[in-house]
């Protein structure tokens, strides 16, 4: 395809003014943002700063109140008609987005299928493959991630973070362009955060574009292109890790970047919560 | 005094009535499973159409009763020109009662469903109906599964009802030889052990079905 040959030619997000309220309450405040093919972005803020929402609108898990929001050129969720927007149908939703992958905080597996086949059915369902052929890409899948030995496993069966790695194996088998991860690893018990960030990381550096809200710093300065700090619904800050950790001097950033040093460095004297 | 040989000459007519009666109820909880399915689909979809023809189902197949339903269809399907065998319209009527009821017991279950289980369907392309065959309807019946095997004892039973629209089955059978033979008490014993083994069998399916799905959550 043409944009593959000049893959910066357009981002494959576009997020353009966008606005999420709730009832009353203005969650998202004109949110403007780009995310170009194969750039890993962090998005981090405090708690309730609306994180989670923006990653939600970019999936069309929620309907976005204002603005455009633009999926590899295509407006996602709506159709512009003299001056006003009409929510299209499911089934052209999902057109848009089926080539964006969501990996969930809470893992969402689906229960009652084998690890195989919460990656499989995908497959075979909206993708139409055959089923040795979807259970085939779904071993590779599970594989990738390191649990190819657990393939038959119930999600109760797993711990927490091999469910979160089945979940990304599920996202990836369905060979998107872009990944959107919601905290990723927040529910997970501290020893066991560390495969998943490693297999992610293993992800960034195959060129998988994705946005990843979380709340691990260390990986946000180490694997991100672009760091975005978001606060009471606005992007408060943005640019390269070393911007955001250590040049930019909003008040709040420093404020929550204090916080989380404070809460995090536990070794070093009072001086030790300082900068990274 | 008690008559056993009179219960060892009709067995062999009764078992065989007894099979219809699992035909029927076991045929009409499938059909109204599902419409219960789509019913309760319907009651908690965002379309107002849709719920309020949900509530009114549910509320006028709860509220009436399954004789006064089945007497019902058997004087009004000829009026209005659908000469359908009693059997089929018995049946009809079964399952659009029980289905009433399914609604209610899967309603409870779809509740349960984490909405998050949706959403990741939703983001791998699923479409609303494969959602509902694969996800939803799977995990409700795991969620409801003793109320449904209930249910479904409840309507072998209720099957006996439909021998008043003349349909040939385990009780219709029995009344015929109990007047012809002048030994209800024996005959009526013998049918109501049938009944109490089909729903003894049903319900030791139904243990063995819930084991099976305990398996997948066992740690
Ligand atoms: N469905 C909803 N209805 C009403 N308010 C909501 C809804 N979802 C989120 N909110 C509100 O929007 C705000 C932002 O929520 P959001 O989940 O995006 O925060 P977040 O930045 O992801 O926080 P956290 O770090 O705790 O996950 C919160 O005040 C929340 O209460
Ligand atoms: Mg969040």
């Amino acid at each position: 395809m043409a944009e593959e040959k000049t893959p910066n030619s357009r981002p494959i997000i576009d997020v353009r003014g966008v606005w999420k309220r709730f009832g009353s309450a203005e969650v998202l405040k004109g949110i403007d943002l780009q995310i170009k093919k194969s750039e890993v972005t962090c998005i981090i803020g405090p708690s309730g700063s609306g994180k989670s929402t923006l990653l939600r609108c970019i999936a069309f898990l929620e309907e976005y109140s204002e603005g455009e929001i633009y999926i590899e050129g295509e407006l996602l969720g709506f159709s512009l008609e003299n001056g006003g927007r009409r929510r299209v149908s499911d089934a052209e939703v999902d057109r848009v987005r089926r080539n964006v992958g969501f990996v969930f905080q809470q893992f969402n597996l689906w229960p009652h299928m084998s690890a195989l086949e919460n990656v499989a059915m995908p497959l075979k369902l909206s993708r139409g493959m055959a089923r040795e052929e979807a259970a085939r890409r779904a071993r590779a899948m599970l594989e990738k991630v390191g649990l190819g030995h657990r393939a038959q496993a119930y999600p109760s069966q797993l711990s927490g973070g091999q469910q979160q790695r089945v979940g990304i194996a599920r996202a990836l088998a369905m060979e998107p362009h872009i990944m959107l991860f919601d905290e990723p690893t927040s529910a997970l018990d501290p020893e066991l955060v560390g495969e998943v960030l490693q297999v992610m990381r293993d992800l960034a550096s195959e060129g998988m574009t994705m946005a990843v809200v979380t709340h691990e710093m260390g990986f946000a300065a180490q694997v991100a292109d672009t760091v975005m700090f978001i606060d009471h619904g606005i992007i408060a800050a943005s640019g390269s890790p070393n911007e955001v950790f250590r040049e930019n001097a909003n008040p709040r950033l420093r404020q929550f970047l204090q916080n989380y040093f404070e809460r995090n460095v536990f070794w070093q004297g009072s001086e030790g919560a300082a900068a990274p | 005094m008690f008559n056993t040989e009179i219960i060892v000459k009709s067995l062999p007519m009764l078992l065989q009535a007894s099979v219809w009666t699992v035909v029927y109820s076991l045929t009409s909880v499938a059909i109204g499973f599902c419409i219960g399915t789509l019913m309760c689909a319907a009651g908690l979809s965002s379309s107002r159409l849709g719920r309020g023809v949900a509530a009114f189902y549910v509320s006028f197949f709860r509220g009436v009763p399954l004789l006064v339903q089945l007497l019902i269809s058997y004087y009004c399907l000829p009026l209005i020109g659908l000469n359908v065998p009693s059997s089929v319209a018995a049946v009809g009527t079964l399952a659009l009662c029980t289905g009433a009821y399914i609604a209610e017991i899967l309603r409870g279950g779809f509740l349960g469903i984490p909405p998050g289980l949706i959403e990741a369907a939703r983001m791998v392309g699923l479409s609303r109906a494969q959602i509902l065959t694969r996800i939803e309807v799977p995990m409700a019946v795991r969620f409801t599964l003793p109320a449904l095997v209930n249910e479904t004892t409840m309507m072998v039973k209720a099957s006996s009802l439909i021998s008043v629209v003349g349909v040939l089955e385990l009780t219709r059978l029995a009344q015929n030889i109990a007047t012809s033979t002048f030994q209800p008490l024996e005959i009526y014993l013998t049918a109501g052990a049938i009944y109490f083994v089909i729903n003894a069998v049903i319900s030791s399916a139904g243990t063995l079905v819930e084991g099976r799905f305990k398996a997948e959550t066992a740690r």
